[in-house]
């Protein structure tokens, strides 16, 4: 090993896991990145650790049981840099919907004994508990950027992420709209960047894997949805209520539609 | 417990999908308890689905695991397709086959060569591997890349594919694109076989199950080896449908485990994955897989889990060469889907994972809407399993010092690619209710 190499730990909390493997699906890249950087701390891909200090923790999934609450603070002491990756991380992911019931009701519609599992009330983003130095989004990541955000941390420069909507990968790629061309309701005008407009390129309105972008205005769009597409309420609410449903933006567009318009 | 009683516990388990651990007590004597327990914390997403729309259920369930996105689009599909009856032409299911042995490839390899080789190796992870057998873990991230490309090009994007609806895709691939997946695929078979050779040179523990033999349990087709159809058959003599799982296959709760435990008839444990299709299906391989398999005499019964690895090289080459078949009589479907409008209905489907069978049961209502959805992951499926093997195991190794034998333990775990993430979250969603 040697001493000059950036060390860097991966770390999971409530997740399917696929935005850390998006790390080992860099086929091409993952021998060149273990080169320049010292792979200190990946359960998935190794079983030898090394002990703390990180210089960057990669942080992938939600916080929802106690235990988690505690690593994360743990995590965080250890890192220099912590960048949270995915929808779970930077918005407590689809298993969030449980924010919106009492999750004892899903427990029991689960578990036989409830007495075994241990819990907590919400799914929530790493941000909620502490310093988060950069947020990827994306359900799942999109590996180019995981590698930009990597080199840019290790050469302690800006990761080049677009934060603007789905909407402009569209025109760069020279994708037709589909909703001012086929009346298709698409999550676009108000979804964060990083697929690369890539529903759109198969035909498929977007559905807002990626999160609301900078300053969305997801009621607009909706009234927009329901006006001229004839889009009813309860699809409106399935497309902000799914992978980042307690993203604050389609949280609140959702609560919104739900009591008729009414701020809660 | 005696004084001379030891443990072997191993608090998070490296190199598999997901967050697992592993406490076994033992003496001279005996081996007193096992437990993998699985601490990955539950989703809920049989709760959460409650209320959905149907043609969510491939994009949710997709969200269950980052490995086997594919395998949960594929069940989804096909028993809401029974659900809301709708018909997919053969020319879909073809594409579909061929989506699935994207996903074969890049999971099999990824576990082969990343989490699974270094064992045999007592080496700690692929990049090290990487020093010693630059070769091997090269062609193997090039063979892994073949898999995913096909992923990307019929689903999207390697993880959670956004191309697979109820009743198709949504868009189909351009001849262009397939014709140049065809030379990635046709320079991938060599490095499947070259893969397969050198796991089948590595050396395995001795170990057999022969006081408690497995029961096998798989899909088995007439014509093909299983994948996304087929009826349910075990290695005991069962022959079932889809439908009739839930009358045979029973979960319990235990309390080491957030996954819960499933047996057949709630008492006998059983094996599935790559051991038990290659065990129960053996004839139905690609003519180069079969090839592959008389040239190294590796032939069924295949029954020590630690020679898995071989299987599940050997259906990398399979998946390689069936997906090269479906190209050159690739025809292109009419229409990319076939849709209608809801209706209420029961669903069932049972398709091959990587990790062998995955279960889904919806049923919608009029609107449309889920109102139960199940699903058993394979992982809880060989949680038993993979318990036994342990507590059988270890008075055969208990020549081995501590660390050797927990190491030993671990790779007998790895036997089975573990996917925790997945085994997780499906739980029975009328348990509580019956």
């Amino acid at each position: 090993m040697s001493a000059a190499k950036a060390t860097v730990a991966v770390w999971k909390f409530s997740s399917c896991d696929g935005c850390q493997l998006s790390l080992l699906d860099c086929e091409d890249e993952l021998l060149a990145v273990a080169e320049q950087v010292e792979i200190a701390y990946f359960m998935e891909a190794s079983s030898r650790q090394l002990p703390g200090p990180y210089d960057l923790s990669i942080v992938e999934g939600s916080i929802t049981t106690p235990e988690q609450l505690e690593l994360i603070q743990s995590v965080r002491q250890q890192s220099r840099f912590l960048v949270a990756i995915g929808a779970c991380a930077t918005a407590g992911g689809i298993q969030a919907l449980r924010n919106l019931v009492d999750v004892k009701d899903y427990i029991a519609t689960v578990y036989a004994h409830p007495e075994y599992i241990s819990t907590l009330a919400t799914s929530t983003p790493i941000s909620e508990h502490v310093t988060v130095d950069f947020e990827l989004r994306g359900c799942p990541i999109n590996k180019q950027q995981l590698l930009e955000v990597i080199s840019a941390f290790l050469r302690q420069r800006r990761p080049q992420i677009s934060d603007h909507a789905v909407c402009i990968e569209c025109k760069l790629s020279g994708v037709a709209c589909l909703t001012t061309s086929r009346g298709l309701p698409c999550m676009g005008p108000v979804t964060h960047a990083g697929c690369g407009a890539l529903c759109p390129r198969y035909d498929r309105p977007c559905f807002g894997c990626y999160g609301p972008k900078e300053n969305p205005n997801p009621d607009a769009m909706s009234q927009w949805w329901q006006a001229s597409l004839g889009v009813d309420s309860v699809k409106i609410i399935e497309n902000m209520r799914n992978f980042n449903a307690a993203a604050p933006a389609f949280h609140n567009a959702a609560e919104r539609m739900n009591t008729g318009g009414k701020d809660d | 417990m005696t004084d001379k009683s030891k443990t072997i516990r191993v608090d998070y388990l490296a190199r598999v999908e997901g967050e697992g651990a592993l406490y076994i007590r033992y003496d001279d004597e005996a081996v007193h308890d096992v437990q993998l327990k699985i601490f990955e914390p539950p989703r809920f997403f049989e709760a959460f689905m409650q209320g959905r729309d149907y043609t969510e259920a491939p994009d949710i369930t997709a969200r269950i695991c980052g490995i086997c996105p594919v395998a949960y689009q594929m069940s989804a599909v096909q028993a809401m397709e029974q659900a809301q009856a709708i018909s997919v032409a053969p020319e879909i299911h073809a594409l579909r086959r061929l989506l699935y042995c994207g996903e074969w490839i890049e999971s099999h390899v990824l576990h082969i060569a990343m989490l699974h080789a270094p064992d045999f190796l007592k080496l700690h992870s692929a990049v090290e591997m990487a020093q010693v057998h630059p070769h091997i873990v090269r062609n193997a991230l090039e063979l892994k890349k073949a898999g995913n490309t096909i992923v990307s090009l019929l689903g999207g994007r390697e993880i959670h594919p956004i191309n697979v609806r109820v009743g198709g895709f949504y868009k189909l691939p351009n001849r262009a694109a397939l014709s140049e997946l065809r030379q990635s695929l046709q320079a991938a078979l060599p490095l499947a076989i070259e893969l397969t050779r050198w796991v089948a040179s590595l050396s395995f523990p001795d170990f057999s199950r022969t006081d408690e033999p497995y029961v096998f349990v798989a899909l088995q087709h007439p014509q093909e080896y299983p994948m996304n159809s087929g009826r349910l058959v075990s290695s005991g003599g069962m022959d079932i449908s889809a439908d009739e799982f839930e009358q045979h296959f029973i979960e319990s709760h235990v309390p080491h485990s957030n996954a819960l435990h499933c047996l057949i008839d709630g008492k006998t444990p059983y094996f599935v994955g790559p051991m038990a299709r290659f065990n129960l299906n053996f004839q139905h391989l690609a003519p180069a897989a079969l090839a592959l398999a008389e040239e190294l005499n590796f032939k069924p019964p295949c029954t020590n889990p630690f020679t898995s690895i071989v299987v599940r090289a050997l259906e990398v080459v399979h998946a390689v060469s069936e997906a090269l078949r479906l190209l050159d009589h690739y025809q292109a479907p009419e229409q990319p889907f076939s849709a209608g409008p809801p209706q209420a209905g029961s669903g069932f489907a049972i398709t091959e994972a990587p990790r062998g069978i995955l279960y889904h049961h919806y049923e919608v209502d009029a609107d449309g809407k889920i109102l139960t959805a199940k699903i058993v992951p394979p992982t809880s499926q060989n949680q038993k399993t993979i318990e036994d093997d342990l507590r059988l195991m270890i008075p055969g190794f208990l020549h081995l010092g501590d660390d050797e034998l927990r190491h030993q333990c671990e790779q007998a775990i790895r036997n089975y690619d573990p996917c925790i993430s997945c085994a997780t979250h499906f739980l029975q969603l009328t348990l509580d209710k019956q």
